[in-house]
């Protein structure tokens, strides 16, 4: 992995410029600009309210924000912003290179569909016309989230919170993304099963030399997870910078406030 | 390999007044490859204030902190992430890890950060293990289960398993037993072979004076005396 | 006749109707809104297909109205009767003499000519309704060709079943664009659907009408290692003897036994006309 990051590493994956979203008078998020190079997870905290979810549904083209760009480094074409796209072009997008893991796993996951059928979805998606292929492959990333291949058939609602987590990231990275949005990813769950989740979206970001975009409001998660941090306050970025030094030495008041809030275990 | 000029920290604490705490001003210290530098000065005087400037950890108020060819203090953040990954190591006194990772696996880390096959990898971090003493049986469980001086000994296997050209030792001998200190200082001496460069903070004075080659005094540093 | 307007809707209502139907045959497979009138039938009765026939019927067509291939089951007779009333059309039972032909479920065996047209009874056009029940998603997913859902319910097939187990209203693609729902026929009856007449579609309730013009393309989906199949009982018919049409089972007595007939009656009663006999045809025959 570090030999090809290091290859692409002039051009950014994801380039956000002036990023504007507003509720009317009331600000959602406000310039918000930054890149994120291949291979980077950042974090965005903040509190709710801060804009962190609108600021994430804006890049991931679920909301048309009102101002800005969202440049991303397509396979074909280079840097494209992403808002300009025609819609065919953004949610095709949104099924080949881009992947979205939403907080509760109901509203990514299809809860009448066998697990296998989730997982192969994007595959028939992008064309796949093979049953044995997809089941295969349906099979194998039920494997790499440690779900037990005997569960193919059995739809999501006979699982577990954190299985249908796990599956939701399974339907999610089976066509290989470069980039994937998520949004509170452990809320919810228990801490051993947050555990477990976490070193799995450590080693498939690593294998896969994913780039992640996670909102949370739990610290700990982005230490864990994100190379960098991005801290949100009232629509605005207070503060951002590399994850450990951001959180061992906040400079701006709120994230000071912010991590000295957090209760020591 | 790692140079610092004229550089000074303080923190502001903004929910306390905005008080503004000098802690350290005008360092300035030089480590070539192979070189070992030992810091020292009494407790509190910002020895590992230092090395977590020096890591990135601790933003630097002025000055600079080159390392390679890096000004940590100016760096973009995919800048010291590559920094850490392929020239900068850390041994820090208290291991962070994702519970329930093998500590195999988190000692094979470094390696696989950089591209090293997982056999390879975990074939070097077995032989870690093993010199340090920890037991075979326990390399499948997460470090977070284990004694503090097993902990420390991962942290260390960890911090050895690739060969960074520059190294920050924080207390690395700290509650060994005899065996397993000599181990460290073994390692120690075979990354200075190697030519790294490594700035240690060691309390135990016959192992500070067995790997360093020169000291330098943190207390020099300290905003009162400069005042 | 009767106080009725020529087929019971009025004349605005009716160019309404046929304006949809023109652009349905104009978009192969599109589903085109219509607002969709009371008829004094119940919803599921074929109020879709009843409006359809009324704005295509001239008062000299010739109508046959069928329901699941038969024309004397309730449905077929009260429909027939009902444009017998309001429209004073001529009807018939046979396929080759209707010009205009109603059905629920079926296809006639018959091949269909380019003087006629089939009207079809639509209870849910929507063939990606099963997995995803927001309308303006299924709208989005129609109008930027992403029919990747569907083949998940063909996958949901194979993996419940070992095959694939819908075997009626099985999903086809109009003419390399839209994915369609051929109403509940029989799969067997889907290679049908490339043919020399109009073919029409209403849905009532749902309120949408969507056409197959003539000689149009008309794909069933499948995975390449589970091709489509138009299956059938593995049997001839016991009264005709037929080896090629669609049969329906009928439990003779509690001892289980049990015959297959053909479900399209015209079809049946003209090969028994011809003199094809089947396994008990004879007996049929004679007490006839």
């Amino acid at each position: 992995m570090g030999a090809q990051v290091k290859e692409q590493d002039m051009t950014p994956l994801l380039q956000v410029n002036g990023l504007t979203k507003m509720y009317g008078p009331r600000i959602g998020c406000k310039d918000v600009s930054f890149d994120l190079y291949p291979g980077e997870v950042m974090g965005i905290v903040g509190e709710s309210g801060s804009g962190k979810s609108t600021l994430l549904n804006a890049m991931a083209g679920h909301h048309a924000p009102d101002r800005g760009e969202v440049v991303f480094d397509t396979r074909a074409d280079g840097p494209v912003d992403t808002l300009k796209m025609s819609e065919p072009e953004r949610r095709m997008l949104g099924r080949t290179d881009w992947a979205f893991v939403h907080q509760h796993a109901r509203d990514g996951l299809r809860m009448s569909v066998s697990a296998g059928g989730n997982i192969g979805e994007r595959l028939m998606a992008v064309g796949g016309r093979h049953y044995g292929e997809i089941r295969e492959q349906a099979a194998d990333w039920l494997g790499r989230v440690e779900i037990s291949d005997t569960r193919i058939d059995d739809r999501p609602s006979a699982f577990s919170g954190g299985m249908q987590q796990r599956l939701q990231i399974a339907r999610n990275l089976v066509t290989g993304p470069r980039l994937v949005f998520m949004d509170e990813p452990t809320g919810g769950l228990d801490v051993s099963v947050q555990a477990r989740l976490l070193d799995l979206l450590r080693s498939l970001v690593r294998e896969m030399g994913l780039s992640a975009i996670i909102v949370t409001h739990d610290l700990a998660v982005v230490r864990l997870l994100a190379d960098r941090l991005m801290v949100m306050k009232d629509g605005h970025v207070v503060e951002s910078g590399l994850t450990d030094q951001v959180l061992d030495d906040p400079q701006h008041a709120y994230t000071q406030l912010l991590v000295s809030s957090v209760l020591q275990v | 390999m790692i140079e610092l000029e004229n550089v000074s920290k303080s923190f502001t604490l903004h929910n306390q007044g905005s008080a503004v705490i000098p802690v350290m001003e005008r360092v300035s210290l030089k480590v070539s490859a192979g070189e070992c530098v030992g810091l020292v000065g009494a407790s509190g005087a910002g020895k590992s204030t230092l090395m977590r400037l020096i890591y990135g950890n601790y933003l630097a108020a002025s000055g600079r902190v080159l390392v390679g060819d890096v000004d940590v203090a100016q760096a973009e953040p995919r800048q010291i992430i590559a920094l850490r990954r392929e020239t900068l190591g850390y041994v820090s006194q208290f291991l962070r890890v994702v519970p329930r990772v093998p500590a195999l696996d988190v000692v094979a880390e470094p390696l696989l950060a950089v591209g090293t096959p997982q056999d390879q990898a975990r074939d070097k971090a077995a032989s870690l293990l093993a010199e340090l003493n920890i037991p075979e049986r326990l390399w499948s469980l997460s470090p977070t289960t284990f004694s503090g001086g097993e902990q420390q000994r991962v942290n260390i296997a960890r911090g050895f398993a690739y060969d960074y050209p520059a190294l920050l030792l924080d207390e690395p001998t700290a509650s060994l037993d005899a065996q397993n200190r000599a181990t460290v200082l073994r390692l120690i001496e075979g990354a200075k072979a190697r030519g790294a460069a490594i700035i240690g903070i060691f309390h135990d004075e016959a192992a500070r004076d067995q790997v360093c080659d020169s000291f330098v005094d943190v207390s020099a540093f300290s905003p009162e005396v400069a005042a | 006749m009767s106080d009725y307007n020529f087929a019971y809707l009025d004349e605005q209502t009716k160019r309404m109707i046929r304006r949809a139907i023109l652009k349905g045959l104009a978009v192969p497979g599109y589903q085109v809104p219509f607002a969709s009138r009371e008829m004094p039938m119940p919803y599921g009765w074929g109020t879709g297909g009843v409006q359809v026939s009324a704005a295509t019927l001239t008062p000299e067509d010739t109508l046959k109205v069928i329901d699941q291939g038969a024309d004397d089951t309730t449905n077929a007779v009260s429909i027939r009767k009902f444009f017998e009333r309001t429209a004073g059309v001529a009807t018939t039972e046979e396929t080759t003499k209707a010009s205009v032909i109603q059905t629920r479920h079926r296809i006639p065996e018959a091949e269909l000519t380019e003087d006629q047209i089939l009207v079809y009874q639509v209870p849910i056009p929507e063939p990606l309704r099963f997995l995803e029940p927001r309308e303006t998603e299924t709208r989005k997913m129609h109008s930027l060709e992403e029919y990747g859902l569907m083949h998940v319910k063909l996958y949901e097939d194979i993996s419940q079943h070992g095959d694939i187990a819908t075997s009626y209203a099985y999903p086809v693609k109009v003419e390399d664009r839209y994915v369609m729902d051929p109403s509940p026929i029989p799969k067997f009856d889907n290679p049908k659907l490339e043919m020399a007449a109009i073919q029409l579609f209403g849905a009532g309730r749902e309120q949408r009408i969507y056409a197959v013009p003539p000689y149009t393309r008309v794909v069933s989906l499948d995975f390449e290692d589970y091709p489509f199949e138009a299956t059938k009982a593995d049997h001839p018919c016991d009264l005709c003897g037929s080896e090629h049409s669609y049969l329906d089972e009928v439990i003779l007595d509690d001892a289980g036994n049990r015959m297959f007939v053909c479900s399209d009656t015209d079809y049946c009663r003209t090969r028994r006309a011809e003199g094809h006999v089947g396994r008990l045809g004879e007996s049929e025959g004679e007490a006839a």
